[in-house]
């Protein structure tokens, strides 16, 4: 395999990486997507709002503007063929006490530069009306038909899945560590598993994309810097935000936001800091004071007593302060993508068509696949289905009766069906990502043992190798010395 | 969707459960049955191998599967039904619940519920533990259900966070099987949990605890590398300096229990923001009529054998409530207008609320008869009660009373019919 030639291959399967495999399995292509970790979109693309940006926040001109505008319009179509969830439900920018009120308008005129529709300035007394619980200090609000929210890591997956079903090849735990070049020209992957021979490479190394610029050969300063964001998560049975709110953004980032998910989980965050740790993801004491602090701003009437969990993202944040997006002349056979943070995941769709255009303008040919299947079809969600439904599916099959995750209602067959699928979930983690199981108020504590045993049995491994998220997390550590009943 | 129609419906077979459908039986409900999610009666008690349970009601140290064999039997011995392995997904205000059975979809109705499903660790999401989120971060029951039930480890050094019961058993068991525990850190002045096993499992094994103390942050990509632990204030706020770092495989918590009670939610009970659990009267009644609540799931126990005494409380209640529901839905009389009746009330009659006293039906003729009548009362076709007028017309209102002692001549009948007949 290694001998194979490719015609492209993608360093990163990120939400951007993915939607660029799926866009380029449209064509006559042989295509190699590589992920080091142990799934696809484990960077910051499972660890975000999970906002699809309606556009009046970049500033105009810039390429973060002009594909995030472009990527919303995506959207719609690209829920549809993917099947992930995705609601465009709009969203809010609010403005607590006067002196926030004319941020809104600099919003609004920016977002009439940017071309965002379905823009509209509403009083305080109707965004009171609107949203009870907000600040009673409210000044006015802007709202945005277009915003939407999704489920950032199903739109990974499936995406990705979408492409392995159209004959991209998807290669996990697979770094990308040098090129072989022939002049100029980048010409092969060198991997831990080996090297790859190509005509183009596309960087969608996310956090990493400025190693994998100077690896191929580009002179620059251009620097990633993680910028960390933490969040909480409240459980959706005691706190309903049914909006997604965003304060009036500051210079650097969009500010603490207050936000309905797709699964109905309240979430508030992010904060914005620039660290040193590409891997660092972890929560501090300072950040999420600070989320708590934001999110009550808008919200007074959060309570952390009613939190669930907390995480950490962490944006790729380039050093020109947008989204960098070049066939470099240095360089052949090299499109490269980095500083693709937010509005990155709703920018995505439209990224991976620009790469298309860019190949189409500067690379092979591209011929249309006459077969290709844009449809990823979606697998049964247990607690979406009408009693009716369920009967039939546990007719079908009798392993979607088993309730394993009961916080979320996930069953045994939603779980066996996700070990089995174009892109396999083969760590706990990836089952949680892809059925939420353990994303509910016992976070795990119940579902654990299960989910264990059914790995186990499904990749036929032993339980002490089944992992959280790849090797060196593994859930257990060896058979236990006393079996059975003692007494102390 | 298959129909079941049961006198109690216990959910749980914990402690509570267990001592709840014993005692609904015993009160004399008929059909008491109890739904089990787990693949075996018991509840947590099955992974608690260690002992103390029973001193109180028993006063014999038992462990935990000892503890529940003793209720299990006697749930067999009373024609107790139950059904393992089965969720129940919803709960109706009128008692009316959806369960899934081994891929089955089941409804079911009981004239009482009880509500044993008792409660859950708090995780770490709840406490908002700082640092990374690596494999190697378990509650103490999940830690023990690996080991007692899976037979397996989940760490070999462990740091242990909070003192509560489950966690303090924990730190003992590890031990036993040869991990090392490195410490327990409790972030209030005293320990959570029971004092006999603050001494029987952290001071006889030689278990380093540490008292206002907590975990800051936890450090590791893949699996827990270290936790950092400090010191707190009188405010539960960490002591700059007093930072520890404790390295480590695992870090088990024991932090609290919180009653589960989403189910009872969807029935419309209410609960105590205080306790978690539903608002109780002192027949552990919650607001919701002929739904009660036992156990855990109301507020958080010491000992299990309070749960059973807990349970046993609410199962008998239960039973009660059922054995009225029974006599009051099954035992209506529908009352009929006959010969030269044109309507009679009321439309139904309860035979129980004879027991209460007199009960009067009321009616009208359909035609005049200007002679004297009798106006009969009959159940199945015996005459249970009669009485004469002078003369009916339709303008007329006849009323007639059955007084108590008829309760005995209708008991069993289907209907009344009250007709209208002269006298010859």
């Amino acid at each position: 395999m290694p001998n194979e030639k490719h015609d492209v291959i993608i360093i990163g399967a990120g939400v951007v990486g993915c939607l660029t495999a799926r866009a380029l399995s449209r064509y006559r292509l042989k295509v190699l997507l590589l992920e080091k970790a142990s799934d696809v979109g484990t960077g910051a693309s499972k660890a975000n709002t999970a906002i699809v940006h309606a556009g009046y926040d970049p500033t105009p001109g810039t390429n973060k503007a002009k594909f995030n505008v472009a990527g919303n319009a995506m959207w719609d179509q690209l829920a549809g063929e993917l099947n992930f969830p995705f609601e465009r439900r709009g969203d809010y920018v609010v403005a607590i006490g006067p002196e926030e009120l004319p941020i809104l308008d600099e919003l609004w005129e920016r977002g009439k530069k940017n071309g965002v529709l379905g823009m509209k300035m509403i009083s305080a007394d109707e965004m009171r009306r609107r949203e009870p619980n907000i600040n009673s200090q409210v000044s006015g609000a802007l709202w945005v038909s277009t915003g939407g929210i999704c489920d950032p890591f199903a739109v990974v997956a499936a995406a990705a899945e979408n492409a392995v079903m159209n004959s991209v090849e998807l290669m996990l735990e697979t770094e990308a560590l040098d090129f072989v070049k022939e002049g100029r020209r980048l010409v092969g992957v060198v991997t831990n598993r080996g090297t790859f021979p190509c005509r183009w490479v596309i960087n969608c190394a996310g956090l990493y994309s400025d190693v994998i610029m100077r690896q191929a050969g580009l002179e620059t300063d251009f620097k990633i810097t993680p910028r960390k964001g933490e969040y909480y998560v409240f459980d959706r049975a005691k706190v309903s935000i049914n909006n997604v709110l965003f304060p009036v953004p500051t210079p650097i980032s969009k500010g603490i936001m207050v936000t309905t998910t797709v699964h109905g989980n309240t979430i508030a965050g992010p904060t914005a800091h620039n660290i040193k740790d590409k891997e660092d993801t972890s929560v501090t004491p300072e950040g999420l004071e600070e989320v708590f602090a934001g999110a009550k701003k808008l919200l007074p009437s959060l309570d952390k007593g009613d939190v669930i969990a907390v995480f950490a993202g962490l944006r790729s944040s380039g050093s020109t302060g947008d989204f960098v997006m070049e066939v470099p002349r240095e360089v052949e056979g090299f499109v490269n993508l980095a500083g693709i943070e937010s509005p990155g995941l709703t920018s995505a769709p439209a990224i991976a068509q620009w790469v298309v255009d860019a190949l189409w303008e500067h690379g092979p040919k591209l011929e249309e696949k006459p077969d290709w299947d844009p449809i990823r079809p979606p697998r049964p969600r247990f607690r979406d289905l009408s009693p009716e439904e369920q009967t039939l599916l546990i007719y079908s099959n009798s392993a979607y009766g088993r309730i394993v995750c009961r916080c979320e209602t996930v069953t045994e067959g939603e779980i066996v069906a996700e070990v089995h699928t174009p892109v396999p979930a083969r760590t706990y983690d990836g089952i949680k990502r892809r059925t939420r199981l353990g994303m509910g108020r016992c976070q795990g504590g119940f579902d654990t043992p299960r989910v264990i045993e059914i790995l186990a049995r499904e990749l036929r491994i032993l339980p002490t190798k089944v992992t959280k998220k790849g090797p060196g997390s593994e859930l257990l550590t060896r058979p236990a010395k006393v079996q059975g009943g003692c007494h102390a | 969707m298959p129909e079941k129609k049961c006198d109690v419906v216990v959910i749980g077979s914990g402690p509570a459960g267990l001592a709840a459908a014993i005692a609904a039986k015993e009160r004399g409900a008929e059909d008491v049955l109890i739904i089990e999610r787990g693949e075996e009666l018991g509840g947590i008690l099955i992974q608690c191998i260690h002992t103390g349970f029973g001193l109180e009601i028993f006063q014999e140290d038992l462990t935990g599967p000892e503890y529940a064999q003793r209720f299990i039997d006697r749930v067999e011995g009373l024609g107790v039904e139950t059904m393992l392995g089965t969720m129940v997904l919803d709960i109706t205000p009128a008692r009316r619940l959806y369960a899934i059975q081994w891929g089955r979809l089941l409804e079911i109705e009981a004239r009482a519920i009880v509500l044993a499903m008792g409660c859950r660790e708090r995780s770490r999401g709840a406490l908002a533990i700082p640092g990374t989120r690596p494999a190697g971060i378990y509650t103490a029951g999940t830690a023990q259900r690996f080991i007692e039930i899976e037979g397996y480890m989940p760490g070999e050094r462990f740091a242990i966070l909070g003192s509560g019961d489950i966690g303090m058993i924990m730190a003992r068991r590890l031990v036993f099987e040869g991990a090392r525990v490195e410490r327990m850190v409790e972030v209030l002045p005293y320990v959570g949990g029971l004092v006999r096993n603050y001494v029987q499992c952290l001071v006889d094994y030689d278990i380093p605890l540490q008292l206002q103390h907590t975990v800051i942050d936890v450090k590791g990509r893949d699996r827990v590398e270290a936790v950092v632990s400090a010191q707190v204030d009188d405010n539960f706020q960490p002591i700059p300096g007093s930072e520890e770092t404790i390295p480590c495989d695992t870090l088990l918590l024991s932090v609290g229990l919180i009653p589960e009670n989403e189910l009872s939610k969807k029935a419309g009970v209410e609960l105590d923001p205080l306790t978690g659990g539903p608002y109780v009267d002192e027949t552990m009644q919650t607001n919701v009529p002929g739904i009660f609540a036992a156990g855990n799931v109301v507020h958080v126990y010491d000992l299990a054998d309070w749960v059973t005494e807990a349970g046993y409380l609410a199962g008998r209640h239960a039973g009660e409530y059922a054995i009225h529901q029974r006599r009051g839905s099954e035992r209506k009389l529908r009352v009929i207008a006959g010969d030269n009746v044109h309507h009679v009330l009321p439309h139904v009659l309860d035979p129980l609320s004879l027991e209460r006293g007199p009960q009067e039906l009321q009616l009208r003729v359909q035609w005049p008869v200007e002679a004297p009548v009798w106006v009969n009362v009959e159940a199945n076709g015996k005459l249970v009660k009669r009485k004469t007028e002078r003369y009916v017309r339709p303008s007329e209102m006849i009323r007639i009373k059955l007084p108590p002692e008829d309760h005995g001549k209708i008991v069993g009948a289907k209907e009344l019919s009250v007709r209208v007949e002269e006298k010859s």
